[in-house]
């Protein structure tokens, strides 16, 4: 591994993505204009706004990242970049890391931006400290390009691509207890729900929120989030392949 | 003659249920312009894919500088042109290639080196997304330039590019050649043989003949590549 090629592949992403400051201002604005909307929607009922606010201030970079890392990573397999990079002096690990680097940051713009607008202006509340979301928001963003680079591998257009989105990711936000407590699901979408990192990302989020109790379970949450990110990210170095058929 | 740079020997490639390369065997010199040449579909891409070690191979083997091809020490020591210009359409020039250099350790005056040698010095703070292809193909071909690599595998880089440019690139060629590089050109253009020290003729994953451009005329009879390459097909001399 090398911090040079890292440092270079973050640059050259974060790049690339100015040069589209379209998909920049969708992926800033589009979660303050929902957060301003979940406001309203429940003016009639503050306390749910201010339930599920926090939580879901952490989930958005999941999302967008998720959708973010699976299309530019099917563009590098498509257009033959990710073949010619495998071609040069670079581990698998310095383009992933690179990818990293830059979708975290831009995760924590995306995160502060939301929630200045979200605490600021809209007068949401957390029991638990503000930066403990942004952290976690970031460490969601990370786990949705896991999964987005993972999944690019068994997508071969950009159409399909889009597609996992309904298919891997509302699911896990229908599930991770978000909407419905997972406690009353019926048992066998309490099970499903265990086995979704999303599931563990949302709790601790929503422990944040609620000011605790930061206990065991926490941890559990925060371990099990980084966990699986890892995982993902080994899964998705597998799909990298210097050889192909 | 010196040892061969890239040596293949019995190489056997399937692709998608298709034999591409059968029992290939050959040798690429240094400090010479070698041409692989013939139809597309022949097999010409699969043996520079394997070449750079990007190709899964199924029988055979091919050594780069003594070493299995795709070795990670090879990797800074071979450059790779792909067919399709693998570039970032969202990158300028300048930033595709410096990009590159990052990864190669190639320091920032080889980078405006290798833009000026593809003649797209004009055009280096355009973004690739739209240039023409004649451009794309010289971004990609800047990149495979980068730090004087000691062999430079080039697939058809000199494809749809107007006369006057594809005679400075094919003169640039021989110039590193001269310097002792190794290149492997392919193209399907039979005109572009006769820019080559050496030439590979690949059809429907076979190598059909080798032989220095005027060796092979004199072989045939035939006055021109076109012809030679009809008479080795038909008539099997």
């Amino acid at each position: 591994m090398s911090l040079r090629v890292t440092f270079a592949t973050a640059a050259r992403v974060l790049t690339q993505l100015r040069r589209d400051p379209r998909t920049v201002a969708l992926l800033l604005l589009v979660p303050c204009v929902l957060v301003v909307l979940l406001k309203e929607i429940f003016a009639g009922e503050p306390q749910v706004f201010q339930h599920i606010g926090g939580p879901l201030l952490g989930l958005f970079p999941f999302i967008s990242m998720f959708l973010v890392t699976s299309i530019t990573m099917l563009r590098e397999r498509v257009s033959g970049t990710l073949e010619r990079l495998m071609t040069l002096p670079l581990h698998k690990l310095d383009i992933l890391g690179g990818y990293a680097i830059a979708f975290a940051l831009f995760a924590a713009v995306q995160v502060t931006l939301v929630s200045v607008v979200a605490f600021g202006l809209l007068g949401l509340e957390v029991a638990g400290p503000k930066w403990a979301v942004v952290l976690l928001a970031i460490g969601n963003a990370l786990l949705g390009m896991s999964l987005g680079l993972f999944v690019s591998a068994f997508a071969t257009t950009e159409f399909q691509a889009v597609q996992f989105m309904p298919a891997l990711v509302f699911p896990q936000l229908l599930l991770c207890g978000l909407f419905v407590a997972r406690t009353s699901m019926a048992e066998w979408l309490q099970v499903i729900s265990a086995l979704l990192p999303l599931t563990y990302a949302y709790d601790a989020l929503a422990k944040v929120a609620a000011g605790g109790p930061y206990g065991a379970r926490f941890a559990a949450d925060v371990a099990i989030t980084i966990g699986a990110t890892v995982l993902l990210l080994v899964l998705g170095a597998g799909t990298l392949r210097r050889r192909t058929p | 003659m010196s040892e061969p740079s890239i040596r293949v020997e019995g190489l056997r490639v399937v692709r998608g249920g298709k034999v591409a390369l059968d029992e290939v065997s050959l040798e690429v010199a240094p400090g010479i312009v070698t041409g692989l040449l013939g139809p597309s579909g022949g097999g010409k891409s699969t043996l520079m894919r394997a070449a750079v070690g990007v190709q899964r191979i199924d029988a055979g083997g091919i050594t780069v500088l003594g070493r299995p091809a795709g070795s990670p020490e090879l990797r800074s020591r071979v450059g790779y042109r792909t067919q399709a210009p693998s570039v970032y359409g969202d990158l300028t020039v300048r930033e595709n290639v410096h990009y590159f250099a990052r990864v190669l350790s190639v320091p920032e005056a080889g980078v405006d080196d290798a833009v000026e040698t593809v003649g797209l010095g004009q055009e280096a703070g355009q973004v690739a997304g739209s240039l023409s292809g004649g451009q794309l193909a010289r971004v990609a071909l800047a990149m495979a330039l980068l730090g004087e690599p000691e062999v430079l595998v080039l697939d058809e880089p000199t494809v749809g590019l107007d006369p006057l440019l594809r005679r400075d690139l094919w003169d640039t060629f021989h110039a590193l050649a001269d310097r002792g590089a190794t290149l492997l050109v392919s193209s399907h253009v039979m005109d572009e043989a006769d820019r080559c020290d050496e030439l590979l003729l690949l059809r429907e994953g076979r190598l059909i003949a080798t032989g220095t451009p005027d060796e092979l005329r004199r072989r045939t009879g035939a006055a021109d590549l076109d012809s030679v390459f009809l008479r080795l097909v038909e008539g099997g001399a």
